[in-house]
């Protein structure tokens, strides 16, 4: 008996409009043995849950009774659910094509180097730890606060590193001392001959602003006859004591601090920038001319801050950028083993035809990639249509509503308290249609290959 | 014609000079590039190390001047804290059957697609192939329903049916193309010698599939432990995994810094050892059709 089922199996089939014989029905229930567990637990949880999304998108929050397309009409009609459409084509428009070219570029560029499997592994590494554990340290790195957030450190450390200029928000000039200030800026109250000094006793500066070390100020260099030379200090003893206007001991001289000699045409004739002990010298003045002396509005503006990256206006970009940390190792994995099963021929035979590097990329290699790249692209679509882990995790609460993206809002009017399971039903149903196309994509690509 | 050659023979030298050039170029670039995505997980990694009074005024990079500030206290707290290392368990026991099942549910309908014959077959495989790219938000509000019904709502078997289902499309499609490429003849011989389905099933394609079946693992494997939405909707505050435990912790970013950077450490740990040791059986997975 086992040997005729067996037979039956290697025997060339021909035509299905004869009866099947005992024997082929047997192999039938076989081959259904081996489906059934996969049938049935495909048809409970994933194809019958999909009919029933369907129909329940079409009744009230309850589900008690029928609402024909409300449901759907006010997904695109309520401000929250329409930002999360909106984001959601962002997404799409940004994501996919982002990371398919970052791992096009990391994918030719390996080629080139001697460490290729180390880099690999270091960018593809992001797609084994959980969005969870991304966004955990991603929401860490675009803290607003520079002196947290590792983004905005590294923006207010360039920053000021152009700039070179220490910032003393707040800083007054000590009344009677000969100095007065001007929308912002700080100048001497009468002109300076050059080979004179002039000193700026300023007070108001909160302390920590001077660094871990301040230096005690000093007294003015002694000015050459083309020189204007002076102090700019604290003119504040910690605990009290000293005379207003005058250099005591536990006074503290402001570094950094940018000094101008304007003539009295008013361009300036001079600059220069103080030392740890608050002192300057303005040189290349014409000796015995007079000049006034000023310190700049930019030395006492606020300091370079950070940028709010988790706030509404940036959120979506910290988001979608930790979505391109994460998955450029795909695109460039998939994109690699497209080119090293390449046959190169071709292109070596049009560099010995002298062509350059940019076109032989352009008009050979980047055609030939082109399934590959394709497949990446979609696989990449599909799955920033369900974009939800990061979206949950790294906005903080104030920016969720700006970040929201379909998956999100789903979850929220379904289990997240918003108690609208006929929304959330309908929601879901549109990230099935969104799918769809490249459903289709999919099948048809399955379909050429197995033609071929 | 000698001008011609010589022009050529100038510009071969002028690129072989630019190839240098650039060569060296293409390592700078790429070793920045390797420190642009190194640095987050290390900011993650050195912030586990330290205290919440550190982490909330100043920056992980301080550890350069001052690395005395480094302490396993984190590590500490975390291990003595239930919630956290029942969690743990909690994923092992989800993530392990859910594994399990997948591969041995997987194999045995990706053998039936790859070499049974049975009406309907083709037009079923497209059917896998259609869910393969099934948001498994479609399910959610049905499946809790019927979760609540059987009482499996809020319990570790539910979370692993859940996953099971959702990574068959793949785990059949994987499989069933790699069983397709086992010779025919290995196949037939075990026929005419008598064998059933089930011995061939176990006794030559599960062995000869065993490199397609540990990708399909791994894969699967990771998906699993990663996961945070199914979690969060499928399991209660006694079954849930560790990405769920974590992000309960999210909404005081800063004063909870302590636990959600160990946490989320500990929480990439095994998923990193895992990927390390079986790179290239995740990558083959991907490299099969991932459409996850």
């Amino acid at each position: 008996m086992t040997t005729a089922v067996d037979e039956a199996h290697i025997a060339p089939r021909e035509g299905g409009s004869t009866p099947p014989s005992r024997s082929r029905r047997r192999e039938w229930l076989v081959a259904l043995a081996f489906l059934a567990p996969a049938l049935v637990l495909l048809g409970a949880l994933v194809v019958y849950p999909m009919i029933y999304t369907l129909v329940r998108s079409f009744y009230s929050a309850r589900g008690d009774h029928f609402v024909g397309w409300d449901n759907y009409v006010a997904m695109f009609t309520s401000d929250t659910t329409f930002t999360a459409i909106r984001n959601n084509v962002i997404w799409v428009i940004v994501a996919p094509i982002t990371c398919t070219c970052i791992g096009l570029v990391f994918a030719v560029l390996l080629d080139r180097i001697k460490w290729s499997t180390a880099f690999k592994l270091i960018i593809f590494m992001p797609m084994a730890i959980s969005m969870l554990a991304a966004g955990v340290i991603f929401r860490g790195m675009f803290q607003e606060d520079p002196d947290i957030g590792v983004v905005n450190a590294a923006i207010v450390a360039t920053k000021s590193a152009f700039t070179n200029q220490a910032a003393y928000p707040g800083a007054k000039p000590r009344p009677d001392a000969g100095i007065v200030a001007d929308s912002g800026i700080i100048a001497t109250e009468g002109d300076v001959t050059a080979g004179d000094n002039a000193t700026f006793p300023l007070v108001g500066i909160r302390t920590d602003a001077l660094g871990d070390n301040p230096t005690q100020a000093s007294g003015p260099p002694q000015p050459a006859d083309a020189e204007v030379t002076g102090t700019v200090w604290l003119d504040f003893v910690r605990g009290g004591g000293g005379v207003n206007g005058q250099i005591d001991d536990g006074e503290w001289g402001l570094p950094g601090v940018r000094v101008d000699a304007v003539a009295a045409d008013g361009t300036v004739a001079g600059t220069a920038h103080t030392e740890d002990d608050g002192t300057y010298v303005i040189s290349g003045l014409d000796p015995g001319a007079s000049y006034r002396i000023a310190l700049p509005a930019a030395n006492f503006t606020e300091g370079a801050t950070g940028v709010p990256w988790l706030s509404s206006t940036f959120i979506t970009a910290v988001v979608i950028l930790s979505y391109v940390w994460i998955w450029a190792g795909f695109a460039m994995v998939m994109t690699a083993s497209g080119l090293s099963a390449m046959d190169r021929t071709l292109q070596e035979a049009a560099r010995v035809d002298g062509a350059s590097e940019w076109k032989v990329f352009t008009r050979i290699t980047a055609p030939l990639l082109m399934p590959v790249l394709i497949v990446v692209f979609v696989t990449l679509i599909i799955n920033v249509l369900k974009i939800f882990d990061l979206v949950y995790v790294i906005p903080p609460g104030n920016a969720k509503p700006a970040a929201n993206v379909i998956a999100v809002e789903m979850w929220t009017v379904s289990f997240g308290g918003g108690n609208d399971q006929g929304l959330g039903s309908a929601l879901a149903i549109l990230l099935l249609l969104l799918v769809l196309p490249f459903m289709i994509i999919n099948v048809r690509r399955f379909r050429q290959e197995r033609e071929q | 014609m000698s001008d011609l050659t010589i022009v050529k023979g100038e510009r071969t030298l002028a690129q072989r000079i630019l190839g240098v050039f650039s060569k060296g170029f293409v390592n700078v670039a790429l070793i920045i590039v390797a420190l642009l995505w190194v640095i987050p997980t290390l900011g993650l990694l050195v912030t586990s190390f330290r205290t919440v009074g550190d982490s909330t005024t100043s920056g992980w990079w301080t550890v350069i001047t001052r690395p005395a500030q480094l302490t396993l206290q984190n590590y500490v707290d975390l291990l003595s804290n239930s919630a956290i290392t029942s969690s743990l368990v909690n994923s092992i026991l989800i993530v392990v059957p859910a594994t399990l099942l997948v591969v041995i549910v997987g194999a045995l309908a990706g053998y039936a697609f790859a070499w049974m014959d049975f009406p309907g077959r083709d037009g079923l495989l497209v059917a896998v192939i259609v869910l393969l790219a099934v948001p498994l938000q479609v399910a959610l509000i049905p499946v809790a329903r019927l979760f609540g019904w059987l009482g499996l709502f809020g319990t570790i078997p539910g979370v692993i049916l859940f996953h099971v289902a959702f990574g068959l499309p793949f785990a059949i499609f994987l499989l069933r193309n790699f069983f397709t490429q086992i010779p025919r003849e290995v196949l037939e011989a075990a026929r005419v010698d008598g064998a059933s389905e089930w011995r061939i099933f176990s006794r030559v394609i599960l062995p000869l599939g065993a490199p397609a079946i540990a990708s399909l693992a791994i894969f699967q494997f990771l998906w699993t432990w990663n996961d945070l939405l199914i979690g969060l909707i499928f399991t209660n505050a006694e079954s849930q995994p560790i990405t769920v435990a974590i992000q309960s912790q999210l909404r005081q970013f800063g004063s909870n810094i302590d636990v959600l950077s160990t946490g989320a450490f500990v929480s990439m740990v095994i998923p990193l050892i895992v990927f390390f040791a079986f790179q290239r059986y995740f990558v083959q997975a991907l490299l099969a059709g991932a459409n996850k």
